[in-house]
């Protein structure tokens, strides 16, 4: 006999169906006239149901420890839930265009088909329905990236994206197939147990192709190489989904995986993995950054690089590292949303994305301008926004581990931080500082598009001012601190 | 609200609502800009007198605390980071100059064009980062407050400055930047080690000096990060190439705002916390950066003589200047520490008043090239007085601040009874000789030798709002000429504290 009462332990994932659902019906009964304001109406209905999300939830373990219900998660899910809401938001206008608008139920559908993916890989306790929910959060996104069926970019976008993703998925399968050899379960928790003092070159093996297959998913260097290509080829609202969403979700669950299951074998094995990972992807996402004229590439690998960051978080296995990781995310939401904002207004109505086209932009457009620089600054890390706040934070969690090692990380970091400023501070200068003839003429957004850059600017200006969020982000974390006690 | 009966959290406010109130005139003319922008710029100038006046009284009155008008707001409770404010006499003059220096600069730029709203807001926004790194206390806010400071240069610089301003605005961003964030790290060191074990990290400066808890291997570590990030703002030897571009491309306002007060914060830095959190580190690595310093003097000077361009041969007397303020921080006694505060007074108010007067000769000439200028006492007999002026007190003349500075640094220097430390000294006196080289070049060739150009004859001289931005400067630099004791009797009780950790330091013999 099943009890039932467990699914009230999943409040999050059972109300996205449900917003789910509601679309679904909208989208498939509702006369045709209606259709156009079906956007609305979802982001609407999600707007509602991320406030209902707001609200505590019990902790707790359903279905035989396969699903885990806590505060940490429950934060993660919130973070994700605001970042699609900013999605959803920015995209209205688009899915209203000529030639997506037939096929706009798809995109709301397969977009929260996906966040619920996402929800199952933050909460699973057990590598079965961590898998479904990573299989979930991928393979849509491929339908997605190939949405603007007229652009032959888009269908090459897709294909890549449904390769590496397969691909990466099969590696990690090989991975968790390794561990189910060496522990007999599929439970975080047995896994741990039994993995205990056990560092033969089977678990090294293992953690590589799962770090590998997670990797891809973040699009850690060396397992890049698709991002750059994908990003730029899908539409940008699709872009910013992937760049932020996919990534917070992937980045939320590495850490869990790595410290539930592998804690053991931190310093002997994956921290020096995770080591090499993190310069690696800083420092070559920063220098392939800097060379970037298409801005949809440019953002691309500068995620990439951010990706580097968020790993600190991870490395440095300590409430505070993980609580800061959290922040970073949730900054990063904010500031890429709001860089993402402006590209697709502009592209929208005038299909330009290089930085070139963007010389002169704050004469014409002086707002789009204003939101493009806070979302640099931020992204730079510059104060007094949010991303100032959130780089050194996720500075001091990773130093708080301790060893001399990490801090020479750090400084790397720090060092990438200043390369990264100059070619955040080239689409800047580019926007004040430049002239051009052939500027972009004043654009006249979309109020929807606007309500959500406005939101953006916000978030940017007000997260790291507004110590309460840091703080709610940490105490949640807190809760289940007993995490990091395996950590060897 | 406890914090907004402090008067301190007003010099943050202030400027903010400057910024605001620059940011609702969109439709009006210049007028309700320069007055928004006046506005602001006075009431920071009587608060900054207020704040002397409660300091002097509260002095007198007995109060012997190491900082006064402490409040203390807690922020952020996972990092035990709070906003923590409070003052010393060093804080105390250096806002007061700061102050000085948004009032003259506001009148430097009355003509600003194109866009002058928005180049006022980013000046207030600098001005807000400024005041903020001056009266906090807490390593976190102040960092974020010096950040603040930083960035606007960029636009500054970029947008209304003049020659190769894309190229100067982006190296004098990122080398800045580049600074800073070895100061990040330092910071967060400090952090780690703010506390004997067993107790709760903090970002309090106060709280860390007192705990004296670093161990010495992280201060060999941690002293050079932090003096070195510093040090960049500050113009050391080899971390000074920043400065003479970002001063030749910003506009005037932004180079005396830059010079003048955005430099100090190196300096005060490096004696807030490198030295006074690190003791023991700063007795022993102090003979790395005495060196280093010493070249920035003898090399500042050197250079300054073989410039035509006005503003790079003050740019360079810049680098000469400062680099005299960390060198006599780094002498670690009384005197010379005193000598160093007024350095940065002196050489804050001085070179801004160069800028100033550079702004508005080459806002007539169109050339800052020495060559191409002569002449200039007979056409613009008010800014070539000024210009005697700010080079005599540049070169170290009794009765103006260079001397009182120069002065005491040099005594306090030469109190070294030491070989290494005596020769130093030496080595940088000689920049007092070469500074009234290339004063005096400039003074001759630029004011009394022949017309260079026909059309130079028609040019008119200061008009109101550039003489009372001048003469705002001229006053001062004279004041503190005059009356250097009223400014030792502010500073001089802020050294104790760090010269008696400094000499608790010392290894044993």
């Amino acid at each position: 006999m099943m009890d039932y009462s467990q699914f009230l332990l999943m409040p999050q994932e059972i109300g996205l169906l449900l917003v789910f659902l509601l679309v679904f019906i909208y989208d498939t009964f509702m006369p045709e006239r209606t259709q156009r304001h079906m956007p609305i109406f979802t982001v609407i209905l999600f707007a509602l149901y991320t406030i209902y999300c707001f609200c505590p939830v019990v902790s707790g373990e359903a279905f035989g420890g396969m699903f885990e219900s806590n505060p940490a998660t429950w934060v993660m899910k919130n973070i994700l839930n605001v970042g699609v809401l900013l999605v959803l938001l920015q995209a209205v206008k688009w899915t209203n265009s000529d030639f997506v608008s037939v096929r706009r139920g798809e995109f709301y559908e397969l977009i929260l088909l996906t966040l619920f993916g996402m929800f199952l890989m933050i909460s699973s306790r057990h590598f079965l329905l961590f898998v479904i929910g990573l299989e979930t959060a991928s393979l849509p996104i491929a339908a997605l990236a190939a949405f603007e069926k007229r652009h032959y970019e888009s269908h090459e976008a897709a294909a890549k994206y449904i390769f590496t993703a397969i691909f990466s998925s099969a590696i990690f399968l090989l991975g968790i197939s390794f561990v189910y050899g060496m522990s007999g379960t599929l439970y975080f928790r047995d896994i741990a147990t039994a993995v205990l003092g056990n560092h033969s070159a089977l678990l090294i093996a293992a953690l590589a192709f799962v770090i590998a297959g997670v990797g891809f998913k973040l699009s850690l260097v060396p397992f890049h190489l698709w991002t750059a290509d994908v990003y730029q080829g899908a539409p940008t609202a699709v872009t910013s989904y992937l760049s932020v969403i996919s990534k917070g979700a992937a980045a939320f669950s590495f850490l869990v995986i790595l410290v539930q299951v592998f804690g053991s074998a931190y310093s002997q094995v994956w921290e020096w993995m995770l080591y090499a990972l993190i310069v690696l992807t800083i420092t070559l996402g920063n220098l392939f950054a800097m060379r970037q004229r298409n801005l949809k590439r440019f953002l691309a690998f500068s995620s990439i690089s951010q990706a580097g960051y968020i790993m600190l978080g991870v490395i440095a296995v300590n409430v505070m590292g993980m609580s800061s990781m959290i922040y970073y995310v949730l900054v990063y939401i904010f500031s890429n949303l709001a860089a993402f904002g402006v590209i697709a207004a502009i592209e929208r109505q005038t299909g330009r994305v290089t930085m070139d086209d963007y010389n002169g932009l704050f004469k014409t457009n002086p707002w789009l301008a204003f939101t493009m620089m806070l979302a640099m600054f931020s992204l730079g890390g510059i104060p007094p926004f949010a991303g100032f706040f959130s780089k050194f934070f996720i500075f001091v969690g990773a130093c708080n581990q301790g060893s001399v090692a990490i801090y020479v990380l750090v400084l790397i970091a720090l060092v990438n931080t200043i390369i990264s400023l100059y070619y955040y501070l080239l689409v800047v200068k580019a926007m004040f500082l430049r002239q051009d003839d052939c500027v972009i003429p004043t654009i006249q957004s979309h109020w929807t598009e606007r309500l959500g850059l406005i939101l953006c600017v916000l978030g940017v200006i007000f997260i790291g001012l507004v110590s309460c969020i840091y703080t709610a982000i940490n105490g949640s974390v807190d809760a289940i601190n007993s995490m990091f006690a395996a950590i060897q | 609200m406890e914090i907004f009966n402090n008067i301190l959290i007003y010099f943050v406010i202030v400027p903010l609502l400057t910024l605001g109130g620059l940011a609702v005139c969109r439709n009006q003319g210049i007028k309700a800009i320069r007055t928004v922008a006046v506005i602001g710029a006075s009431v920071l100038v009587v608060l900054a007198a207020m704040l002397v006046k409660i300091f002097l009284d509260a002095r007198a009155g007995g109060d012997t605390s190491e900082m006064i008008l402490r409040s203390d707001v807690l922020w952020y409770a996972p990092f035990n980071v709070h906003l923590s404010l409070g003052v010393d006499g060093v804080s105390v003059v250096m806002i007061l100059l700061s102050a000085f220096i948004v009032f003259a600069g506001v009148f430097a730029s009355w003509k600003m064009n194109p866009l002058p709203r928005q180049f006022f807001m980013w000046f207030f926004l600098l001005s807000t980062g400024v005041f903020g790194f001056f009266i906090s206390i807490d390593l976190f806010t102040m960092f974020m407050f010096y950040e603040v400071a930083l960035i606007p240069m960029y636009l500054l610089i970029g947008v209304w400055g003049s020659g190769n301003k894309n190229y100067s605005a982006m190296k004098l961003t990122l080398m800045l930047m580049g600074g800073s964030a070895f100061l990040m790290l330092g910071l967060i060191g400090i952090y780690f080690h703010s506390a004997p074990a067993g107790q709760p990290l903090t970002m309090n400066i106060l709280e860390i000096a007192h705990n004296n808890a670093i161990p010495h291997s992280w201060q060999y570590l941690l002293f050079p990060l932090t003096f070195v990030g510093f040090g960049v703002l500050g113009a050391m030897f080899p971390f000074h190439t920043w400065s003479p571009d970002g001063h030749a491309s910003a506009p005037t306002a932004v180079s005396m705002l830059h010079a003048g007060v955005l430099m100090k914060l190196g300096g005060y830095g490096c004696f807030r916390i490198a030295i006074y959190l690190m003791p023991f580190a700063a007795n022993e690595l102090a003979w790395i950066f005495l060196l280093l310093t010493g070249a920035s003097i003898v090399y500042g000077a050197l250079s300054a003589c073989v410039q035509t361009d006005l503003k790079y041969i003050n740019a360079y007397s810049s680098v000469s200047h400062c680099g005299m303020v960390l060198f006599a921080i780094l002498m670690f006694n009384t005197t010379a520490m005193t000598g160093a505060v007024l350095q940065m007074l002196s050489h804050g108010l001085m070179t801004a008043l160069f800028f100033a007067l550079i702004g508005m000769i080459y806002g007539r000439t169109h050339t800052r090239d020495i060559r191409d200028m002569g002449g200039m006492m007979h056409i613009m007999p008010y800014l070539g007085v000024g210009y005697v002026i700010a080079g005599l007190a540049s070169l170290g003349l009794p009765g103006l601040s260079g001397f009182a500075a120069e002065m005491t640094i040099f005594f306090g220097s030469f109190q070294h009874t030491d070989t290494f430390h005596r020769v130093l000294t030496i080595m940088a006196t000689t920049s007092i000789v070469v500074t009234a080289v290339y004063i005096l070049r400039v003074v001759a060739k630029l004011l009394f030798g022949e017309v260079q150009d026909e059309h130079h004859r028609t040019l008119t001289d200061a008009s109101w709002e550039e003489r009372l931005s001048t003469a705002t400067l001229i006053v001062a630099v004279a004041a503190i000429g005059c009356f250097p004791n009223f400014f030792i009797n502010i500073i001089s009780s802020s050294f104790e504290p760090v010269v008696k950790a400094l000499q608790a330091a010392l290894p044993m013999i």
